[in-house]
């Protein structure tokens, strides 16, 4: 990392340096004063501190606490854990004296989303820097009070000892009356990962207790003095606009603040939350819209997504793929189908807001603070420096879903009643029907293989809509920015992406991809692993495909075509821990393999899946995932292991059961009896091996299992019946 | 509207001046102020509103004060917390059994009602319990895990 050099004033100067790199600012300070957010305890108003300390990633106190500051948040994955563990190291202090700040407009500094799986990568690498340079600061300090040079010193928990002379004084000690700021040098040394001690150790979650025992943890359990409660009344379909709304219908109803209209968009806010629930029952019977259709259906979906193929993107450009394929001996084609999922978090979307002293507190589980302050800064037309955004955990949420919707309606309905903190929380057909879902996609694979069955070329084709549709900026990306009486317009902003992720392939052949920007009829944002999911499930079908037309174990197959060591050695992990060999090599036994290394640069992720087979009920059960996962250096072990094994699950959820439904009228599914996803029954047995690379940096490993489950079920059926399924959900 | 309700839960009769139509989560969530039991549908679908009704799991996301009022309820906050932990928020948190832990409620309260009734269950018997939980996050086997080394600290 570069010294940052510049004459302008330090914190402007940061702010620079974060605008060119556009991902690290590893500025810092140290200060003794202490802090106002406890680690687990419920971020209430909290006085905003200091602009200037916006920029630090490491605070320590007068006591020798240390205070972690990121400007990611955490969305289920322990991503708070890994990180303390990270600062805790590289300071040598005990896991106790560290806390954690997450995502905060007036506090932590704009790392725009907590997405792509890049927490570790981005975060974890600016807080290690930065404790690194705490560290460092701290000893030459020591040095001087010790009267021994910085080699002579060690430090255990906090507290530098001279070897020489045993003397030694803690950090709170060095810092005691001082408040000191400093730069991130990049010329701190960083700890051998052969000495590390809390690094790669599978340290437990904190707040898991908190969750097991029922103590406030979410944002849907922020109370407040005087909070009122509200609902919104959504449209029944995509830009249907309201033509009557008969507010007599609540006259006699309890505890009614106020109904809030604005053009199409109408909030109900009561004293009591069942009181709001009530209220808008009534409306939804009451109000009358006009509702433009909904189309096309599935499946004239996909054909009207084939049909397009003008102003094809080239994503990977390589003009001898086609008379390759057109000259092999054996030639191949293949078209998938993923319909539209959705993320489905447990807990429906919920904010609160209070618009009070001419400033707005937002409470939010966004996965991104600074956007969602700017865009609820076009919303309202105030400055963004009156805004001030919270996160606050939710249910897990796997992407863009409903936060920031949510979040907009909070802040319209608390601007209409000043002073109160609104709560507002999405009913369950609210988060079903109006989140964002994944897109459905259409991949058309081809390829060739010589007469001995050697692959020649492959050439992917892609039809998909948005993957990235988060606020940014921009109003009319709020569902309520859209239904006011002067409407937000809607501009997906980079069309394409997310949709070709992962669609080039990492094997060692010529290779062509062309991406189809297409627009469907629902909406549509980051779902986990965004087109990774679907374009993983046709490459590894596809590959499997080759692999039998070959006649060559789907293993090998695949291992010839790789030229990297870390992707080759979570397959060979995988063929060991399963006895692939020898199974794979009895037909009908239902096993199936697949790859990917997530984005093509993030974690490396093998999976082996198992079915059994019912031909004559046509179902299938999955018995067994067994993953292995590469990520570099494992910050905590246990945490890749936790999410890897749920990624899992959650792929073959999709994978098995999910498409989301839907008709000229609207979503139709708009509950779990409508968009099943995997319950007890039918969940597999998972197994997680993780390779450690301690010397290697750390990669994301989030969203790495999302792809080859897909592909490992439809392969593991093929294998057990014979028939290959190129449509997800998967059905026999 | 408004009548007095007398509600058992935690061990404690609480009487509410409340909407008897009310469903007992709302009570438990706002009037209570516990947090144990989440919104997830309000449909009876998903679990996460799980409370225990005279010892079963229900959910308490439809049924009317008025009606709860007839029940001894305990929520999670009842089960156990700080140094008194169930076996079975004791296994959970030893294995790490969660990650957004929005269904958690839901998972415990169905296996302490399991362990209540059979202290030997079988893999089969766990799903079978938590089949009216339903997770996103994949922690389903971890889940089992944990109960298992639940029902296993119990018989020893």
């Amino acid at each position: 990392m570069p010294a940052h050099h510049s004459n302008q004033p330090a914190n402007q100067g940061r702010r620079n340096f974060l605008k060119n790199t556009g991902q690290l600012l590893i500025g810092f300070s140290l200060t003794q004063a202490p802090f106002a957010v406890h680690a687990e305890g419920m971020p209430f108003a909290t006085p905003r501190v200091e602009e200037d300390s916006i920029n630090a990633w490491i605070r320590i106190d007068a006591e020798g606490n240390v205070t972690v500051l990121t400007g990611k948040t955490e969305l289920g994955q322990g991503i708070k854990t890994a990180l303390m563990q990270m600062a805790a190291e590289e300071l040598d202090v005990n896991m106790k004296r560290i806390r954690i700040i997450i995502a905060d407009t007036g506090q932590t500094s704009d790392e725009r989303y907590t997405a792509g799986s890049a927490s570790i990568e981005g975060s974890g690498r600016a807080i290690r820097m930065a404790a690194a340079e705490a560290r460092k600061r701290l000893l030459d300090m020591a040095a001087g009070k010790l009267n021994a040079p910085v080699s002579g010193l060690t430090v255990k928990d906090g507290i530098i000892t001279a070897t020489a002379t045993g003397q030694s004084i803690s950090y709170g000690a060095l810092l005691n009356g001082k408040s000191i700021e400093g730069e991130v040098t990049g010329k701190a040394p960083l700890k051998d990962p052969s000495t590390y001690t809390l690094v790669g150790t599978a340290y437990p979650r904190e707040d898991i207790v908190a969750m097991a025992t029922g103590q406030p943890v979410y944002v849907q359990d922020l109370r407040m003095p005087g909070m009122l409660h509200a609902r919104i009344l959504r449209p029944p379909v995509y830009g249907a606009t309201l033509t009557a709304l008969p507010e007599n219908k609540l006259t006699g109803l309890a505890g009614i603040i106020k109904l809030v209209r604005n053009g199409s968009f109408v909030g109900i806010v009561a004293q009591e939350e069942y009181q709001a629930v009530k209220a808008l029952r009534v409306l939804q019977q009451s109000a009358t819209w006009n509702k433009p259709p909904l189309q096309p259906m599935l499946p004239e979906l996909f054909n009207k997504m084939a049909a397009q193929t003008d102003n094809g993107e080239i994503v990977e450009k390589n003009d001898s793929v086609d008379p390759a394929i057109a000259a092999a001996a054996v030639q191949h084609e293949a078209v998938y189908k993923r319909p539209y999922q959705m993320h489905g978090s447990m807990g429906p979307s919920c904010a609160m807001a209070q618009w009070k002293d001419d400033q707005l507190m937002v409470w939010s589980h966004t996965q991104g603070v600074y956007p969602l302050r700017s865009t609820l800064a076009d919303l309202l037309s105030i400055p963004e420096s009156k805004i001030r955004v919270m996160a606050v955990p939710g249910a897990g949420c796997y992407g863009h879903n409903g936060a920031d919707d949510v979040g907009a309606d909070a802040a319209l309905l608390a601007m209409a009643v000043p002073g109160k903190p609104v709560r507002v929380q999405w009913m369950r057909e609210d988060e079903h029907t109006w989140e964002p879902y994944g897109s459905a996609m259409l991949l058309r694979l081809k390829g060739g293989l010589d007469a001995q069955g050697n692959l020649l070329a492959l050439k992917t084709e892609l039809w998909s809509d948005t993957h990235i549709a988060r606020p940014g900026g921009r109003a009319g990306h709020f569902i309520a920015g859209r239904d006011l009486e002067k409407p937000f317009t809607f501009s997906p902003g980079r069309f394409s992406g997310g949709s070709y992720r992962n669609a080039v392939p990492l094997y060692n052949t010529p290779r062509q991809v062309i991406l189809y920007n297409y627009k469907g009829p629902l909406r549509t944002s980051a779902l986990r692993s965004l087109g990774a999911y679907a374009n993983i499930f046709a490459l590894e079908s596809f590959i499997d495909e080759l692999a039998h037309k070959a006649g060559k174990d789907p293993a090998a197959f695949r291992m010839q075509y790789l030229n990297d060591d870390r992707a080759k050695a979570v397959i060979q992990l995988l063929i060991d821990k399963t006895n692939w060999k020898e199974r794979i090599s009895k037909k009908g036994a239902g096993l199936g393999i697949a790859f990917a290394q997530y984005k093509n640069e993030a974690a490396y992720f093998a999976i082996v899946a198992e079915v059994q087979v019912d031909k004559t009920a046509r179902q299938y059960r999955l018995v067994k995932l067994t993953g292995a996962i590469e990520a570099g250096q494992a910050i905590n072990i246990d945490g890749i292991k936790n999410q890897t094994a749920g990624g899992m699950i959650q792929s073959a959820s999709w994978t098995m059961l999910e498409s989301v439904r839907y008709n000229a009228t609207g979503i139709q599914s708009r509950n779990w009896d409508t968009y099943p996803i995997l319950r007890f029954n039918a969940v597999p047995d998972t197994e997680v091996f993780v390779i450690n690379r301690p010397e290697l940096p750390p990669l994301g490993a989030g969203e790495a299992a999302q792809g080859p489950v897909a592909a490992a079920i439809a392969n593991a059926i093929f294998h057990a019946t014979g028939t290959r399924l190129r449509e997800l959900p998967l059905k026999l | 509207m408004e009548k007095t309700v007398v509600l058992n839960v935690n061990g404690k009769a609480w009487s509410l001046n409340i909407d008897p139509e009310m469903p007992l989560l709302y009570a438990l969530r706002n009037n209570l102020q516990l947090n144990g039991p989440k919104y997830g549908c309000g449909l009876h679908q998903c679990g996460n509103c799980m409370v225990l009704m005279d010892g079963k799991a229900q959910p308490s996301c439809m049924m009317p004060c008025a009606a709860a009022a007839a029940h001894t309820i305990t929520t999670l906050e009842g089960i156990g917390s700080g140094s008194s932990l169930h076996p079975v928020q004791k296994a959970i948190i030893e294995e790490q059994a969660a990650q957004c832990g929005y269904c958690l409620n839901g998972v415990i309260i169905c296996a302490k009602a399991l362990l209540e009734e059979n202290k030997h269950p079988s893999d089969a018997e766990i799903r079978e319990a938590l089949q009216r939980v339903l997770c996103r996050c994949g922690t389903h086997t971890r889940f089992i895990s944990a109960i298992k080394k639940a029902a296993a600290a119990n018989a020893g």
